[in-house]
This record gives structure tokens, sequence and C-alpha cells, in this order.
């Protein structure tokens, strides 16, 4: 609504300077007023695409047949806790490897010149483009039943590899997904290392591993953290990808969709979908407080 | 000063070391230099003559052009990485652990070097002392003063033993009466410890008080290696002399054994033609009057300095002269005087 008045008022040039000159004397006591009329968008946004549907969410959870016992029942489910149990570990499994494998090559590439060096680095950003029903996609293509890699092993041991549409699959999507962001991140953060650190604890007889441990890791522990706790959250919520690579794989963004469609049992949705954002949001707050700030929350 | 603070004086050498980076260009033209054990050797020059890449040489970090040798004593270790030469560094950034309390860094090196913690503890404390660091102890680094922070790399370089300290401009980052008081006290350590020091300066005040022996470097070659007094009085070469202290040239011809510098001249003996001569400003002195072998000039500044006033002269032909007199003269602006220089003094450099 402001940002139309606003519109308006740099539209008709004539309107303003009447405006000004008609209050002169009280800018301070128009200020909260305008801070409010700023605001409002923002909050009528946030209310409306937020705080209204997370409180008729958490209605509708406590709103089935069990009441607010549907909550404590995503916990005593066991199909459900089974659920909850390994999307948290394909998170964490999904965090670490990505941490690892982007730690390495981010700073590889930061220390690192070559022809083609810009292009590679532009080539590693690609999957961030993809939705996750194109991630799944390439992982058949690579793990599925006429994949690259049952082709290959067929043809070397006779047997078919396939593993796409398992957690193996999920995993393997989730971390080539995530990568590009955490290695950016890192090479932001290993662009400004101080290489005198290094230097110094050489120059005290630290091997390589030693001042990765000492001196590198700890300056990038900042970027480290809050770029895993991103990747941590997208995994938990990530839905496309599983879609397309299996219905059966048993993870919770997975349960909460089979549970509202085909069970039509929108409470335990409803409870399930308030945990997994509790446990996510949890995640990103505890990033924050550990890295000190500025991890944003997820997309 | 318990023992343990007396290191072992290894002399360092360096055979043909050159250095040309990978696009080609070249740091440092063949350089074959002997440092004594236990000595504090200064190299001085202008940004970017390679001071710097002939210490990380020294040092590990960088390895000569094939053919070039860095030995330790008799031990060549121009194959060894840094990690493995035992040496001690300290940077003009001060380059702290800044993850590390100011006695987890003094301790970083006896820790990679699997020192028993109690050991640790007491070299640590020793080594903080003598630093006058002992306070700090638990510091955090951003806690730290700038000179607190070069003490405490000071401390961490040193407790480890080192065979040779390796000090980068250590005192460029700090302001000048810091810089001054930490100049002292690197010179009382270096001294107390007997340890072999390599020492990167572009301040010639620095080098001229903490050299044993300066290497004077200019684009990537030595211009000249000699004691403080030996750089100054006798320099090698007009860059030398130029860039150490101020410098006055005459032009003058000499003629059947007599210098004639503008209208004066002075006993010479040369063979025939012209000379260029050097002159350092507390060499010339003003004199009463006009007599033989007198300078004359106009001032043309007079600059008070407290303890001297440093008078610029200004002969009928010629370059300006810089003359240092007494604090007190009241020289000013226009006034005519006579320079007194004894030949004894006038250095003659090709
Ligand atoms: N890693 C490097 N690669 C290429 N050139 C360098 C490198 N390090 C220094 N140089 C160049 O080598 C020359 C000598 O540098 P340096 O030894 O650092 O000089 P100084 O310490 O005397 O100022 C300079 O021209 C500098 O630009
Ligand atoms: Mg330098």
């Amino acid at each position: 609504m402001s940002a139309c008045t606003g519109i308006a008022a740099t539209r008709s040039p004539a309107r303003s300077p009447v405006r000004s000159r008609g209050r002169p004397s009280s800018p301070a006591g128009h200020a909260p007023l305008r801070l409010a009329a700023l605001l409002a968008p923002a909050a009528a946004v946030f209310a409306a695409f937020f705080l209204l549907p997370l409180v008729r969410l958490i209605a509708i959870g406590a709103g089935g047949a069990e009441g607010w016992g549907a909550y404590l029942a995503t916990l005593t489910d066991p199909g459900h806790l089974d659920s909850l149990v390994s999307t948290l570990a394909l998170s964490a499994g999904v965090t670490v490897a990505t941490l690892a494998i982007a730690t390495v090559a981010g700073l590889f590439l930061v220390r690192h010149r070559f022809p083609g060096h810009a292009l590679l680095v532009a080539l590693l950003t690609f999957p961030l483009a993809f939705p996750g029903a194109v991630i799944g996609f390439m992982v058949i293509m690579l793990a599925g039943r006429q994949g690259l890699i049952g082709t290959v092993t067929q043809a070397l041991t006779g047997g078919r590899l396939v593993f796409a549409y398992s957690m193996a699959g999920l995993f393997l999507g989730y971390v080539y997904f995530s990568i590009p962001r955490v290695i950016l991140t890192v090479m932001a953060a290993a662009e400004k290392l101080d290489p005198r650190l290094e230097e110094a604890a050489r120059s005290l007889g630290a091997p390589p591993w030693r001042v990765a441990a000492d001196v590198i890791l700890p300056a990038l522990k900042p970027a480290l953290i809050s770029a895993g706790a991103l990747c941590f959250a997208t995994a938990m919520g990530a839905f496309g990808t599983a879609f397309t690579l299996a219905t059966r794989i048993n993870v919770l963004p997975m349960t909460i969709y089979t549970e509202f469609t085909l069970q039509a049992n929108i409470a335990a949705a409803a409870a399930l979908s308030v945990l997994l954002g509790l446990i996510t949001w949890a995640a990103l707050a505890l990033a924050r407080s550990a890295a000190g700030g500025s991890v944003a929350a997820a997309g | 000063m318990p023992d343990s603070f007396h290191l072992d004086a290894v002399p360092v050498r360096l055979e043909g070391c050159s250095k040309t980076w990978p696009g080609g260009a070249r740091a440092l033209e063949p350089l074959d230099l002997a440092i004594h054990g236990g000595e504090t050797i200064v190299f001085l020059g202008p940004s970017g003559c390679g001071k710097t890449t002939t210490l990380r040489l020294i040092a590990g970090l960088e390895s000569p052009d094939p053919g070039g040798r860095v030995l330790f004593g008799d031990e060549d270790v121009t194959a060894l990485p840094i990690e493995r030469r035992n040496v001690g560094m300290v940077f003009q950034s001060y380059a702290l652990f800044p993850n590390m309390t100011v006695a987890e860094n003094v301790a970083y090196g006896l820790k990679v070097r699997k020192v028993s913690r109690g050991e640790r503890a007491a070299r640590v404390g020793e080594m903080l002392d003598l630093m006058h660091l002992g306070e700090f102890a638990g510091r955090r680094i951003d806690q730290l003063s700038g000179g607190q922070r070069q003490r405490v790399a000071l401390a961490r370089a040193l407790v480890v033993r080192p065979r040779v300290l390796l000090l980068d401009e250590p005192l460029t980052a700090l302001d000048a009466k810091l810089r001054d008081s930490l100049r002292l006290e690197i010179d009382r350590l270096l001294r107390t410890l007997g340890i072999t020091a390599v020492y990167v300066t572009h301040d010639q005040g620095e080098a001229m008080a903490l050299g044993d022996r300066i290497v004077v470097m200019a684009r990537g070659r030595v211009a000249q290696v000699g004691t403080p007094r030996e750089i100054y009085y006798q320099p090698a070469d007009g860059f030398v002399a130029d860039f150490i202290g101020t410098m006055n040239r005459l032009s003058g011809r000499v003629g059947g054994g007599r210098l004639a510098v503008g209208r004066t001249s002075l006993p010479w003996p040369a063979p025939d033609g012209p000379v260029e001569l050097l002159v350092r400003p507390e060499d010339l002195a003003l004199a009463d009057g006009e007599a033989d072998g007198h300078l004359d000039g106009r001032v043309a500044a007079a600059v008070f300095l407290g303890d001297r006033t440093r008078l610029v002269v200004e002969p009928p032909d010629g370059p300006a002269l810089t003359v240092d007199t007494a604090g007190r003269s009241d020289l000013a602006r226009g006034d005519r005087v006579w320079l007194r220089v004894d030949p004894a003094r006038l250095l003659a450099v090709p």
C-alpha cells in the first residue's frame, strides 16, 4: 500500500512540494508513522504467507483424532520416527561429505591457477541452476537401470550396479547439488587467508597436515559452519530429487507428501511439517550462534 | 640469564644463489654470501631489490635456481623444506595465530616437536618472562598492541631454539617511538642469545643500529657488504653513498697535483682529469673567512634540528652542499659562508 503511495508521489511531482510545504514544522512526529507505513508491506506478506499458515498448520497438526497427541505420535510412530532418523542421518552425511569435498576442491582452486581455471569454476556452479527434479534425473542417468555406472559394471563384472532409486542415489544427488554453494563459500574465505600464517607454522616445524588442522581449518571455520548449516537445512527439506528417484525413499518430506496425498492423514502431515521446520530452524540458529552471525535462512 | 638462552651460533652460506620467477623475471643475480655464526647481518636496500627473496631462500620458502646452494654449517639444506630447517621467522605483519592465546602461540613450535607438557610450560614461561610478556600469557592476540604482538612473534620464533633467526621488516608496521624501543630490545636479545640472525629492512637507521655487517642490495645485486662504518665511510659506489645517510657531491678537475673545485683548489695527488668527489655533511665545516682551499657559497636554507643546524649552501657553480653546524648558529638564508674541507675526508668513488 505504501509502496503505491510512494510511486504516486514520485510520479506526480506537483503534489509532493505542496505536501512538504504543508507540514514543514513536524518532521519528527511524522517518523514513526512513516516507518510503520514502510514496514507494512513486509509485515503484510509475513503475516499472510508465513505467520497465518504456520499457526494454521500447528492447529491442523492438533486437529486430528488424536488431538495434540499427533505431535507425540511423530516420535512414537515407528514409521515416522524411522523417517525422521534416516532424514537426519542422510542430511548429516551429505553435509559432512560436501564440506570435505568442497573444502579440498575450493582450497585447490584458490591456490592453483591453470588454463581453464575460470571455466572450471563456472562449470562447478552449474548445479545451482537446476531444480531438484533435474538433479534426480541426472542421478538416474548415472546410477539408474540404464545408467552409466550400471553399463560399466556390467561390462566389467557381469553384474549391474544400480543405486539411483535408494538413499545412496539421493545422497549422491544432494552432494552434487550442495557442492557448488559450499565451494563458492570456501573459495571466498580461502582468498582471505594470510599466507604468512601458514609460513609461520611451517617455520615452527609443522608438516602440511598440521598446518591444515591448526591454521587453515580454524580460519575457514565460520565459513564452513554457515555453509554446512545451509547444506544440512537444504538436504532436510529437499523434495524434488527424492520424488524423481522413487516414492519409496523414506525421507521426511516424502513421508509428509504420502501422509497428505495418499493417506489423507492431514494432522500427521502437519505435525511432521512443524517438526521438520523446527529441526531445520534449530540447525540454522545453532550455526548462526557458533559462526557469529551471517547465516542466512535456507531457500 | 639461564644457560638455555644461549643458542648455537650456526654459520650460513649462500653459494651461487640466483632466483628467477616462473614468468622469467630475475629477482636475484647469483649471490655468494657467508654469514658468520652468531652474527647479525642486515639486508638493506630499496623496496623490490630482492631482500625478502634472499631471506626466503635462506628460510626454505623459495628454492634457488638450479646450481644454487644454501648451507647451514656443514649441512646442505638446499633441498629441505622450511619445516625441516629449524629456522625462526618474524614477519612485518606479526602472523600470530588468531585462534590461540599468547602462551599457545609461543608453545606451538614445542607442541609440534612433541615436547612434554611440563617442559613446554617451563620453556614458554621463561621465554615470556624474557620478553616481558608474562602478564599477557592468557590474552587473545587481538587484545595486544602492535609492539606486544611483535614481541610474542619473537618469543614464538625463539622458544624452539632455531639455528637461524630471520626477520623481515619486523618494525615497519610500528609507529616511530615503539620502533625505537623494540629495536633496542631486539638488539639486546640478539646479543644475549648469540644466535645467527638475518634482518631485512629498508631503513638505514635500523640497519646501522642492529647490523654487525650490512649487505646493501640494489636491483637483485649486492652493492656492498661491510660493517656499518665501512658502508658509511667507504661506500663502494655512488648508489651506496647516496642510499646511506646524506652525501655531498663535488665535481672537480685534477691538474698538476692539485684539485680545482669551483674557484678553490686543494692539493690532490691523482692523475689529471675530471673527478667526482663525495663528502659527508659532518666533514664540511664553516670557516672564518676566505682562505686558500675554502669553498664559498650562499646559504639557501637553514634548518634548525635542535642539536644542530643543517645548512644548504649553494656554491657559485655546481650542486648545493649540505653542511651540519652548531645548533645555535644564527646563519640565515642569503648569508655568505666559507666552507673548510679536509682533503683526507674526500672520497673518490667510481
Ligand atoms: N612470488 C613472486 N612471483 C613473482 N615475482 C615476485 C614474487 N615475489 C616477489 N617478486 C618480485 O621480485 C622482486 C624482489 O622482491 P622482494 O624480494 O620481495 O623485494 P624486497 O623485499 O627487497 O622489497 C620484486 O620485483 C617483486 O615484485
Ligand atoms: Mg620485502
